[in-house]
């Protein structure tokens, strides 16, 4: 792998990591919102 | 038996354990992303959010966002399942070659996998925070486009867009049944709406993607039963359409200002099909009948929908 293409890994892997972060971040407040709203309704 | 390895083996041995295997070039997100079929997902997402908002009852912001959320996240595992089977079909044709499987920025696998989740997670998550019910109606239009539509019914008979419409169909079913968690005539109607929209919708486009259609070898209605028969087929589904999109404001399930964008709409759409119904296409024609006709479906369902939101809080 030449350098250019390692940094295109690097940045690929990198972006990919992000998004998976912000998609997990979303769920954990989707979840926590959604246990507030039964537990509400109770 | 001398079994020690020569000189050059050695060497041959060394180098391959040295020589770094050539890394695979990740994915990009967006990659995963195209495999949502996200064009597509819009007019779920619109026609799931109106079937929402035009139900009777109500249903917390959140547990709302939540059922939209998971009919979004099922369309988009439905449409990864279905670039995952059809890759060597996207290939072949135009339209889906810069898909990313035919472009080999994701792998088969990948694909599927990403498909799977998707569709997991959203039928359990809609199951565990909104309705089995809407779980179960989520669950089975997954099943059908995937396993009915995709591998089934579209390699083997022309038909396969009417019924596979079907999965089409089901968002705004999903979307009422969110909210009143049971079924009743009017989600039924609205089923029935798209279902009998989806034919002239789509032979539309498959009238002037005959070619690409011809080359993937898929049994499309023009390549099969002939393009007079088509047209023809279109412009009974578009007559039956007239009728069908005002029933719900004869039978009392809306007011008058669904019921008159129905009629206006629907007879725009009908005349619309009469050309495409009536003609023959002829060699190097540029298919402007049907090429606005496939643009007008597409504007006919977002405003149908959208007026009977806006129907249902006037009422409200």
């Amino acid at each position: 792998m030449t350098p250019e293409e390692e940094q295109e890994f690097k940045r690929r892997r990198k972006s990919r990591n992000l998004v998976l972060g912000l998609v997990l971040l979303g769920m954990v407040v989707l979840f926590y919102a959604i246990t507030i709203v039964r537990i509400g309704a109770q | 038996m001398n079994t020690a390895p020569t000189a050059a083996e050695t060497l041959e041995q060394e180098a391959l354990v040295a020589t770094p295997v050539p890394a695979r070039m990740p994915a990009e997100w967006r990659d995963f992303f195209a495999l949502t079929k996200p064009k597509v997902m819009r007019l779920v997402v619109f026609t799931a959010l109106c079937g929402l908002l035009a139900a009777p009852g109500s249903i917390h912001p959140v547990i709302g966002f939540t059922a939209i959320l998971c009919i979004t996240l099922a369309a988009g595992g439905a449409g990864a399942l279905n670039m995952w089977w059809e890759a060597d079909i996207d290939a072949k044709m135009k339209r889906t070659q810069g898909r990313p499987l035919p472009q080999g920025k994701v792998q088969p696998t990948d694909a599927r996998d990403f498909g799977l989740l998707l569709s997991g997670m959203s039928v359990m998550v809609m199951g565990l925070a909104v309705h089995w019910l809407a779980a179960g109606f989520l669950a089975f239009s997954i099943f059908f486009y995937v396993v009915i539509y995709t591998m089934w019914l579209k390699p083997r008979t022309p038909q396969n867009i009417v019924i596979g419409g079907a999965a089409g169909a089901f968002p705004p079913l999903i979307g009422w049944i969110a909210v009143t968690g049971e079924i009743t005539w009017m989600p039924v109607l609205l089923f029935a709406i798209i279902f009998m929209w989806t034919p002239p919708h789509f032979w539309a486009l498959a009238l002037w993607a005959k070619p690409d259609y011809a080359a993937a070898n898929l049994p499309m209605m023009p390549n099969v039963a002939g393009e007079t028969s088509t047209r023809r087929q279109s412009l009974a589904y578009s007559v039956l359409l007239l009728p069908l999109s005002v029933t719900p404001w004869l039978i009392g399930g809306t007011g008058a200002i669904y019921g008159i964008s129905a009629l206006v709409l629907s007879s725009i759409f009908l005349a619309l099909t009469v050309p495409v119904g009536l003609r023959s296409s002829v060699e190097g024609d540029k298919m402007k009948p049907e090429k606005k006709l496939f643009a007008f479906s597409i504007l006919y369902l977002f405003v149908l929908f959208g007026a009977l939101v806006v129907d249902r809080m006037v009422l409200a």
